[in-house]
């Protein structure tokens, strides 16, 4: 665990002092520190290609009243720096007053051990894994033309200090393992792309030659891309599978359920809390609490535990995702949806793990009562406009579906629909919900941060296919 | 407030020493200290106001061909020291690669010219304030804008690129920049569009007024959109976006993916990639520009490159490493482009739009559809039909696709060219895409 005040010219009492005189006209606030190290070692071209420590360390100290957030962050922790954003503060809020809400739900849970994942594995077993992974690629033949392959570990520890001297903190491990392979066959150049990752150690993830496992799926997407056509273009029934594909969720629902954009009546979903927005049989939850998941939290950035937050229930919704601000401007509580990418950021609702649970039917059955559609399986990145509501995600795997058979692969398209429509265009729920590996990584407003996805196959009667094909 | 070249030399020269100390043959060094702040008003009213103060440090080291890096936030010569051992540690166990160097000397930048990248000027918070008032006061007079938002940030930084074959140089940059996003509403439906400005001085800011109203015209407009039939058809390109061409040019010509064989550009160097009226230059010493440098994050000189004459493929975007691979020298492209454009075409705006009886008019796309490997290009778009040289009513929720190859073959453009970005293109017009909407 990191000391902050270790080597600087104050102490914890003093930083404390300084929050508690900052903060004693306002609403809310807090000083939050962090101590983040990261390393990425990057296997490229039959070469490493890079290999990068990050130490950052800093502090971000917030004062909020009424609607107004003041924030000021310097890498600098010492006395005149936390002063002088101190009178930054002051400065910004000097003509409102509010009442500090002191408020903050204890936990005894945790879903992630305190491990350094940098630490715990050599260097040199890195470098050694990322040529293994390369040789075995390359021995699967000279149809692989390029091959990537790289290591991002990080732990970060955060310390919350709020007014009065409440102390709350958190040391969060997390790694990310990636594949990437490029295959040409007869002039043809295709990508295959998988990875692995959350809150525990790399061997956790690559041990017993489950690195093998990574290697094969990232040659597999990229061998059925080899043989794709090209996609329809227009509207059709589409298929989902199970797990990654929930990044549809993320995108249609997820963000325009996040407390900010219904505060500010800016999302689609702002005037719909109780209303049927999904099929019956569609239930979506943001859940903090899985462990070692990517997405967890023991607590989040303000210090409030994490939560299972039921957002759709049998198509009808239910609740909105919140961080402290947004909740006590809607009169309700922190969901521990409160986020940021790290000191640098002020805090904003943010999804965690976004999960839709198992419904009753065999994804056989979907694609069998397909006449004409698609059945997408694997996606790249997504983008929504929260405010048309409108959103779209990219296939990397998918393939035609005629007649209620899967037909040939198909490129990579985009799909696009629109949110507050497309649940109520779920006709079948199925029951194999599936996590994604560990890879996703959300933003918003510049802020990156890690998340979560999960999903059963579903199957949707009608969204618009982006190809090129009519 | 920002720190001085002389306080950045010191931990650049700490650094490098340090590390020869401990058995670096060869080290690159970059600090980095950059002031920001920035205010936000929702509404009229204010709603956030955030103060930055971050310093930066990354530094590589090389033990012959063996290279390792580390980047830090914290400048304390305790934990550098810590930091710097630890990459030579990293270093000695890295495997070599024969390409892992320094830049070649005599390709290194030997004077720094002021391309007037800088404006000391400090607009006090006060100021900002009544700034944005007067951009969401314009922004907000239609009934139908339901909401907006703008923001003022102002930025100052300074840096210093050092390396141990006695390169040293950096200089002072700033950058104010001011925008508006507007929602608009009918019948429950909304809409959201934006506008803004972003400059090196303080002077050259567009008028509150300009952004507001533009930001509000733009999400009115845009209400009320219909999805259209899915069709072959001619793509028009809002200069918000036309710009993104370029952009995917760059990166498939960049020389990691030429030498990767990743760039559906590979082996076309010399060869027509555009009609022969195209033009594309990157101009790295245009004065005030958002994307001017003197040399590139290497500390090699940059010039001037035309990427592309009369159509034809003239030049990669080369650094250090890949230009070794590629056997050619390094152009000062280590970082990407700088101030990248198409030259301005012949055609009005007015005449593009009516070239042809029927066009879709795309203002936005969302989504990260280009790829640069296969040049597959499929996105979501909203923006106008265009019927007889008029913008006839808004579209949403359809998609545009095809392949890089042939769009930038079929490329028309206007002559409405703008430097408003650092890289920037006239409205443009692709012919014959597929448009997939209902």
């Amino acid at each position: 665990m990191s000391n902050f005040f270790k080597e600087t010219d104050i102490d914890t009492s003093q930083a404390e002092a300084i929050v508690t005189e900052t903060l004693k006209n306002c609403d809310d606030g807090e000083l939050y520190l962090e101590n983040h190290k990261s390393e990425s070692i990057v296997l490229d071209d039959n070469k490493i290609k890079s290999s990068t420590y990050n130490s950052d360390q800093g502090y971000g100290f917030r004062a909020v009243t009424g609607e107004v957030v003041a924030y000021s962050h310097s890498n600098d922790i010492s006395k005149e720096s936390l002063r002088k954003s101190s009178e930054n503060l002051k400065d910004t809020l000097k003509s409102k007053k509010g009442t500090y809400n002191h408020e903050i739900p204890k936990t005894n849970s945790k879903y992630y051990e305190n491990i350094n994942p940098i630490e715990s594995k050599t260097f040199d077993s890195k470098i050694d894994l990322l040529n293994s992974v390369n040789n075995y690629l390359r021995s699967k033949g000279s149809i692989v033309n390029q091959v990537t392959a790289n290591f991002l570990g990080e732990h970060k520890s955060i310390e919350i200090i709020r007014s009065d001297n409440q102390v709350l903190k958190d040391d969060r491990p997390l790694v990310r393992f990636n594949v990437s392979v490029v295959l040409e066959k007869d002039g043809k150049k295709e990508t295959g792309v998988y990875g692995v990752g959350g809150r525990q150690s790399y061997d956790d993830y690559l041990k017993d030659g489950s690195w093998k496992d990574v290697c094969d799926e990232a040659f597999r997407i990229a061998n059925v891309n080899l043989e794709s056509k090209p996609a329809p273009a227009g509207e059709m029934k589409v298929v989902l599978g199970p797990g990654w594909p929930a990044i549809l969720i993320h995108e249609a629902i997820g963000h325009g359920l996040e407390g900010d954009f219904n505060r500010k009546k800016t999302s689609a979903f702002h005037n719909l809390m109780g209303q049927q927005v999904a099929s019956e049989g569609v239930t979506i939850v943001d859940d903090g609490t899985l462990h070692q998941r990517r997405g967890s939290l023991t607590i989040d950035d303000e210090g409030t535990p994490t939560e299972n937050t039921v957002l759709i229930e049998n198509g009808i919704l239910k609740n909105y995702m919140q961080d402290r601000l947004n909740a006590r401007l809607m009169g309700t509580k922190s969901t521990g949806s409160g986020r940021r990418e790290s000191y640098k950021h002020v805090v904003l609702p943010r999804m965690r793990n976004t999960m839709m649970l198992s419904g009753k039917y065999s994804q056989d059955e979907m694609i069998s009562s397909v006449d004409k559609g698609i059945f997408a399986v694997s996606f790249g990145g997504g983008q929504v406009d929260i405010t048309s509501g409108k959103f779209v995600f990219n296939c990397t795997e998918a393939y035609e579906i005629n007649n209620g058979k899967i037909g040939s692969s198909i490129k990579g398209a985009t799909l696009i629909g629109d949110g507050p429509s497309i649940l109520k265009e779920v006709s079948l729920v199925g029951n194999d919900m599936k996590l994604d590996p560990g890879i996703g990584t959300c933003g918003k407003a510049g802020q990156g941060v890690p998340v979560g996805v999960a999903q059963p196959s579903i199957l949707i009667n009608k969204m618009t296919v982006g190809g090129t094909k009519l | 407030m920002i720190k001085d070249q002389e306080f950045l030399k010191d931990i650049a020269s700490f650094c490098i020493e340090n590390s020869k100390k401990l058995g670096a043959t060869d080290v690159g060094v970059k600090v980095i200290h950059s002031v920001s702040e920035n205010v936000s008003f929702r509404n009229k009213k204010l709603d956030e106001s955030n103060r930055a103060d971050s310093f930066a440090v990354n530094l590589t080291t090389y033990i012959e061909k063996k290279k390792s890096s580390i980047n830090s936030s914290d400048l304390s010569k305790s934990n550098l020291e810590k930091l710097i051992e630890r990459c030579i540690d990293a270093t000695k166990i890295t495997p070599s690669d024969e390409n892992n160097s320094l830049p070649d000397k005599d390709l290194m930048s030997k004077e720094i010219r002021d391309l007037n990248l800088y404006d000391e000027t400090h607009y006090p918070n006060d100021k900002k304030i009544e700034f944005l008032k007067n951009v969401e006061e314009t922004a907000s007079t239609d009934e139908k804008i339901v909401n907006t938002e703008a923001g003022f940030t102002e930025n100052k930084n300074n840096f210093i690129l050092a390396n141990s074959n006695g390169f040293l140089g950096g200089y002072k940059t700033s950058n104010f920049s001011s925008s508006c996003v507007a929602v608009s509403r009918i019948n429950g439906a909304m809409e959201r569009d934006y506008e803004f400005g972003s400059t090196r001085f303080l002077e050259d800011m567009m008028e509150p007024e300009e952004i507001g109203k533009i930001a509000a015209d733009k999400a009115i407009k845009k209400l009320g959109p219909k999805k259209i039939k899915s069709e072959k058809i001619g793509v028009i390109f809002d200069k918000r976006i036309s710009k993104g061409i370029l952009s995917t040019l760059a990166s498939a010509i960049s020389a990691s993916a030429i030498a990767r064989g990743t760039s559906f550009l590979k082996d076309q160097i010399n060869s027509e990639v555009f009609p022969n009226s195209i033009n594309i230059i990157d101009d790295p010493k245009i004065e005030k520009g958002l994307g001017s440098q003197n040399f590139d994050s290497e500390g090699v000189e940059t010039n001037s490159l035309k990427l592309v004459e009369n159509g034809i493929l003239k030049n990669y975007l080369i650094d250090t490493y890949y230009g070794k691979k590629l056997n050619l020298k390094s152009n000062g492209r280590s970082g990407g482009t700088t101030n990248l454009y198409f030259e301005s075409g012949t055609l009005s705006f007015k005449d593009l739009l009516n070239s042809e009886k029927k066009f879709l008019y795309i203002t936005e796309t969302i989504g990260h559809g280009g790829n640069i490997i296969t040049g597959d290009y499929s996105v979501g778009a909203s923006g106008f039909m265009v019927e007889d040289g008029e913008l006839t009513y808004p579209v949403s929720e359809i998609t545009i696709a095809g392949n890089f190859k042939e769009m930038f073959k079929n490329i028309t453009l206007a002559n409405d060219l703008e430097m408003k970005y650092s890289t920037n293109a006239p409205t443009l017009l692709i012919n014959q895409m597929t448009v997939a909407g209902k």
